[in-house]
């Protein structure tokens, strides 16, 4: 396992390569779930107004 | 089946939230898969040893980095030709993944470039066209955000977009035009791949993941565009869920 994290040396690259991707990912799906609130939320919002005019 | 209806956004809005999940799935099997060759099957390589295997995400987010592009120039030219919201949505939607991607691709290839090339960063053709494609995606997210009226931003937005388009032909050939410290194609649709055909199968899996990815955010981000900018209209209003 300690062999496999080392990558031949190249430990550092390897993983500072991977590592990076997936918390980029992760961020890009969190930002998209609260637009997605946030859209939702003031859709809702809009068409309250619109009932009570 | 009438494939117009799907340009409008009412339509598509419900469209999207039914496929989107399938290629999210997809993707995470693909990335599975893609990974486990990458790391359990295909062996250490003679010359860079295990830092080679930064390749299996490099390549497929630098592909999908000019991929995207052109597929944001699509609609951009749609939305321009006929003046229709979704396309210009749609070319929204993937500005931001289509950022991300050129900066995985940027990140990971000065992780490798330090130890084969013994540097993280030259001011070479293929690296300098690639950071500009960054700043462009930059670049159209900002100009969107500066002009109030969502349709007169999907009109300057297309517009930048296939100007900006001319880079995308600069970055793919960069490595025959000029001499780069950045190598040459590996692939090619024109030869046979310069590499081990697992190490090929993995970097093709990868970039099949990453495609899906693609597609699924897109769809998922294009949803909440929707959402935002057709607010008030009847559908949105009377949907399950918005309706207070």
């Amino acid at each position: 396992m300690s062999e496999f994290i080392a990558m031949g040396g190249y430990g550092f690259y390897v993983w500072g390569a991977y590592v990076v991707t997936a918390v980029v990912i992760v961020a890009e799906l969190v930002a998209l779930r609260a637009r997605r609130r946030a859209a939702e939320s003031l859709a809702a919002g809009t068409a309250r107004t619109e009932a009570t005019r | 089946m009438n494939f117009y209806q799907f340009s409008s956004p009412a339509t598509f809005y419900s469209f999207a939230g039914r496929i989107a999940p399938w290629f999210a799935a997809a993707a995470a099997v693909l990335a599975i898969v893609g990974l486990w060759i990458g790391f359990a099957v295909a062996p250490t390589d003679f010359q860079q040893g295990e830092a080679y295997r930064i390749i299996f995400i490099h390549v497929a987010a630098a592909w999908m980095s000019m991929f995207i592009y052109l597929v944001m120039a699509f609609w951009g030219m749609l939305a321009l030709a006929f003046n229709t919201r979704l396309s210009a949505m749609m070319a929204q939607a993937l500005a931001p993944t289509g950022a991300l991607m050129t900066f995985i691709a940027l990140w990971t290839g000065a992780l490798w470039g330090r130890p084969t090339w013994g540097t993280y960063w030259a001011w070479d053709a293929r690296m300098t066209s690639e950071l500009i494609l960054l700043f462009l995606y930059f670049g159209i997210m900002a100009l969107r955000s500066a002009i109030d009226d969502p349709r007169r931003a999907d009109r300057a937005c297309a517009l930048l977009t296939i100007v900006g388009a001319v880079n995308i032909p600069i970055i793919y050939f960069s490595v025959q035009w000029w001499n780069t410290l950045h190598q040459g194609a590996s692939v090619s649709l024109s030869a046979a791949p310069k590499m081990a055909s697992i190490m090929l199968l993995g970097m093709l899996v990868m970039t099949f993941a990453a495609w899906f990815y693609t597609i699924a955010v897109a769809l998922w981000r294009v949803r909440a565009i929707i959402l935002e900018r057709e607010r008030g209209s009847g559908w949105i209003s009377g949907m399950q869920g918005i309706a207070a």
